[in-house]
């Protein structure tokens, strides 16, 4: 099969703390993989290791040529900090190369008013900097979405407009998605596969196969109650 | 007379521009730590018989060096490492110097500046302009968050050294005519009433350009009016333009 990441015993630790111990996954070109998991079961270090923040052990391939547009979690940011999201965004078209008038385009595609981009970057709502971050991933014409709870402070019908936003790219680019999300029916409703992080096990495979009461149960360490949506 | 005063404006410029990436990432208090790295330097060229601006510089080199090295390896915060480096460098920098020696490295020394020295503050000085400009969308991404910079490509372990390694050398820049410890505040104060007064990148890093020259200008011409040592006043007019900043809002 056609790979865009095969990750084979992936091991990370913390001085003593195991985080994560020999996690082997893949995620085929195009497909969505979805990582669920308690709190401190390891997700957003997973990312990190997958771009190369953190070392670890065992073997992260990506496919070559891979172009990484990484949404993380909310940051620790200085609400009077004079950077506004067009200097960010800016930066990065000048690092790609790119023209400023991608940017409108982008914005617009994220749902970013123009007096929004051009307030401080800490002064922005959850939602506002994750709509923010994504159009930086995207600025840099991504193969591989990372997202770390991409609509977590985004409210209701703006998750399902970010949720949609991402299969819409996904069609049309042929994106492979990794998301992190703690919404089960977002999970069942958009990815492929999922990857579960317990605190004693880990799971792999297509979410309407594996993702059992019981397994949940497992891996959160309570039963999970959840509703799914069907098509 | 003109050649200090085109070498304190390059300075300003110079400071000004790393200052604001300093205040941004939250190392005001390192700007001064980091300065007190240079006094063993300066000692050590003394006895020596060298010039104390080589052992400064050597020092600050060494110093920014060890402080991105701990920093990677222990991942304690560069806050951290620079407070531990600047009690021992303070430590080893007042044994090894007089007194006098010590005043002059952290105040300024009075006299005037040779052509060798002019040549390198002007040359040091336009290094950190070129640093911050042709670097300066690199340095906003890691600003915002390292992982998303690595992410677009960036070296930010590489950048990272280098942004230290430019701050030292900004430090070092102010040795001969406002002392290490003056120069810390030629950092800070202009960059601090530009991010109070500033809309966006852009308008911080002209605001703390003007604030720097500004304050760099206005005190030579009172030090030579009140006959007074320059660095003190500079700073104290960059203080009285950040005290102003308030004044908007």
């Amino acid at each position: 099969m056609d790979y865009a990441l095969a990750v084979d015993r992936l091991s990370i630790r913390f001085g003593k703390v195991q985080v994560l111990h020999e996690l082997s996954f893949h995620v085929a070109r195009g497909e969505s993989l979805a990582i669920i998991g308690p709190n401190g079961a390891g997700k957003t270090v997973l990312f990190q290791a997958l771009i190369g923040s953190l070392p670890s052990e065992g073997t992260i391939r990506w496919a070559p040529e891979v172009r990484i547009g990484y949404v993380p979690q909310k940051l620790d940011l200085d609400r009077d900090v004079p950077i506004t999201g067009m200097d960010f965004l800016l930066a990065r078209a000048r690092l790609a190369g790119g023209v400023a008038a991608d940017i409108a385009g982008i914005l617009s595609l994220v749902g970013v008013p123009e007096e929004v981009s051009l307030a401080p970057i800490g002064t922005l709502s959850g939602g506002q900097f994750q709509r923010l971050l994504l159009a930086f991933a995207l600025l840099g014409n991504p193969t591989v979405l990372l997202l770390d709870e991409p609509t977590a402070g985004v409210d209701e019908p703006g998750q399902r407009q970010l949720n949609e936003l991402v299969r819409h790219l996904q069609e049309k680019q042929g994106l492979t998605v990794l998301f992190i999300s703690h919404e089960l029916s977002v999970v069942y409703q958009y990815a492929d596969s999922v990857l579960c992080l317990g605190r004693k096990s880990t799971c792999f495979g297509p979410p309407r196969k594996i993702l059992t009461p019981d397994l949940l149960t497992e891996i959160y360490g309570t039963p999970v109650e959840y509703h799914v949506h069907h098509d | 007379m003109i050649e200090n005063l085109i070498l304190s404006i390059s300075v300003a410029i110079a400071a000004g521009l790393i200052g604001c990436f300093v205040v941004m990432r939250r190392m005001a208090l390192a700007a001064d730590a980091l300065s007190h790295i240079a006094l063993p330097g300066i000692g050590i060229a003394l006895a020596l018989h060298i010039h104390p601006i080589v052992g400064a510089t050597t020092m600050l080199f060494f110093g920014a060096l060890l402080v991105w090295a701990v920093d990677k390896k222990a991942r304690v915060g560069t806050e951290t490492v620079i407070g531990v480096l600047f009690s021992a460098a303070l430590a080893i920098g007042s044994m090894m110097a007089s007194g006098e020696q010590l005043v002059d490295a952290l105040f300024g020394a009075a006299g005037v500046l040779t052509w060798p020295e002019i040549l390198f503050g002007v040359a040091a000085a336009t290094l950190v302009v070129g640093f911050v400009i042709t670097n300066r969308s690199s340095l906003v991404v890691v600003l915002v968050s390292p992982d998303v910079a690595r992410t677009a490509g960036i070296n930010v372990q590489r950048l990272n050294l280098f942004y230290l390694e430019t701050f030292a050398l900004t430090i070092a820049l102010g040795l001969r005519y406002l002392g290490v410890l003056l120069m810390g505040a030629l950092i800070i104060i202009p960059a601090a009433t530009a991010k109070r007064l500033a809309k966006d990148l852009t308008g911080m890093l002209v605001i703390a350009v003007l604030v720097a020259v500004s304050a760099t200008v206005a005190g030579t011409w009172l030090a030579i009016w009140l006959h007074r040592e320059t660095g003190p006043l500079i700073v104290t007019t960059a203080a009285c333009l950040f005290l102003l900043s308030f004044l908007r809002k």
